[in-house]
């Protein structure tokens, strides 16, 4: 048990930050797939016919290779493209840092499944409402505004939230193209120590809590999205 | 359906296909596709074809086995949580949320590292029958994607048994079937339908879990694209290759999917 106290010869600390890290990542690459899925659900929905059509290529692409391949793709690809570019325009190379790519990276991921989440609460939100709002003269900035994002909240957060759990899973795949985060600082922690089990078994006990605990979050928004609307078991 | 209809219908079909803005993006699309065709580096697809295949064949086997045995575990998972008593409800909710907790990745190295490293320790397992399985990493891929897929499949079996309408139950023990011929065929059946179309996806989340058990040195086909990216110092190439391949066979399978579909009763309760 000494060996998880966050004190030196512990190796505690390693795996908060770890933790952290991972956390960064997950938050990072949320609110980044939050706003590709805006634009592309809008896109989707209202955009011209190439729009539309690039953006089902995006989301079938991406919902269709492993989270691991595009990863490993877009990791490898996106440093290099960066580097090309900054080559051309006669700077010198960069060293992208860890956080930044797998933000971007899970981000990219994350964009293409919430590119249907939303899209699929903006239908479902009555008609009437986005007509009546044209109807007022709204422009397409205050409409949005006002309320289509927040009507579509209700409908779109049970899958957002669903979105936000598997980001911080996901945030474990980094492991294995050597960002460190808390699955990767689990394995260099057993790896020096051998003690396996222990670690291994703490880190799930962080994920678990992690999820757990934003299960708790997530329902309290739920009910604040969802004021003013009759119970889900009521409705049934 | 006539032949004429069929003929419209094809006609439909292929001018959703043919319209101007398609046929242009069509276009440059295989225009990208013959680029890389013709300007990256191929040479070394006659080495390594055999041990992709060998790679794909591993994928599928251990996705179909850890698919039907993960809905094996989920029927019974999914009931406890539906209609059990509480022994049975408690430990297979816990089952059910520490696996969808906690990330696959984590599960795999904790059974692969921590477990495989627990049981040399013990003589009588090293000389027991399973020892020569419990050395090689397989064992360890299977029982982690089963489990995983178990703790989400058991979550959807539970709204699906939960989901039955109360009258058919009641209907089928006014008959006088016994527990045993009511499940078999009344609550499983339907059941089953309802938890089909989810089916499709979680078989897809599957397909795209398995290039985790290349980290515990299973050769499947992302362990022979990382061979050959470490063995030619090709970045791209096989990554493409790997990520049409998977696509292809995300295709298959969602075509294989609607079609069983299309073949159950769309009415159900």
């Amino acid at each position: 048990m000494e060996l998880l106290s966050p004190v030196p010869p512990g190796w505690g600390y390693t795996l908060l930050v770890g933790l952290l890290h991972s956390l960064e990542i997950a938050i990072g690459a949320t609110c980044l797939g939050l706003l590709i899925g805006v634009a592309g659900a809008f896109g989707k929905l209202y955009g011209g016919p190439v729009t539309r059509d690039l953006l089902a290529v995006y989301t079938t692409v991406v919902r269709a290779v492993p989270e691991l391949v595009l990863i490993l793709l877009l990791y490898y690809a996106g440093t290099d493209l960066i580097n090309q570019v900054l080559a051309a325009m006669g700077y010198s190379r960069v060293d992208i840092s860890g956080l930044a790519a797998g933000i971007f990276v899970l981000g990219f991921v994350q964009g293409a499944y919430s590119t249907e989440v939303i899209r699929g609460a903006i239908l479902a939100i009555p008609q009437g409402q986005i007509e009546a709002a044209r109807a007022y003269g709204m422009p397409p900035g205050l409409m949005l505004r006002r309320i289509t994002l927040p009507a579509m909240l209700p409908f779109a957060i049970p899958g957002l939230a669903n979105l936000w759990l598997i980001a911080t899973k996901d945030t474990a795949l980094l492991a294995v193209v050597g960002f460190f985060e808390l699955t990767l600082a689990t394995r260099q922690a057993a790896g020096v120590t051998k003690a396996y089990l222990i670690f291994y078994l703490a880190a799930g006990v962080l994920y678990l809590a992690v999820t757990l605990f934003s299960n708790l979050i997530i329902g309290r928004v739920e009910a604040w999205s969802r004021r003013g609307m009759p119970s889900v078991k009521e409705a049934r | 359906m006539s032949a004429e209809a069929s003929a419209i219908n094809m006609a439909v079909r292929a001018s959703i296909w043919l319209k101007p803005h398609r046929i242009v993006l069509i276009l440059i699309a295989l225009a990208l596709v013959l680029c890389a065709a013709f300007f990256m580096r191929w040479d070394w697809l006659p080495q390594y074809w055999e041990m992709g295949l060998m790679g794909i064949w591993r994928a599928l086997w251990i996705l179909a086995v850890t698919c039907a045995l993960g809905f094996a575990l989920a029927v019974p998972l999914g009931l406890a949580q539906a209609g059990g008593p509480i022994w049975f409800s408690a430990p297979a909710k816990v089952f059910c949320t520490v696996i969808r907790g906690t990330p696959l990745l984590l599960q795999l190295w904790l059974l692969y590292y921590g477990l495989g490293s627990i049981f040399p320790q013990y003589p009588w397992i090293r000389e027991s029958w399973l020892w020569p399985y419990l050395r090689q990493a397989w064992p360890y891929a299977v029982v982690a994607l089963t489990f995983s897929f178990a703790g989400y499949e058991g979550e959807v079996m539970r709204g699906a048994f939960a989901g039955v309408p109360r009258g058919q139950l009641e209907a089928a023990r006014a008959f006088g079937m016994s527990r045993w011929k009511i499940f078999r065929r009344i609550w499983l059946p339907q059941a089953f339908y309802r938890a089909l179309p989810t089916l499709t996806g979680e078989t897809v989340l599957q397909l795209k879990s398995t290039p985790l058990v290349a980290t515990i040195s299973v050769i499947d086909i992302f362990a022979v694209s990382s061979k050959v990216r470490q063995d030619t110092y090709l970045t791209y190439e096989p990554l493409l290759l790997l990520a049409l391949i998977y696509m292809t066979i995300t295709g298959i399978l969602v075509f294989v999917f609607s079609r069983i579909e299309a073949r159950i009763p769309v009415k159900i309760g």
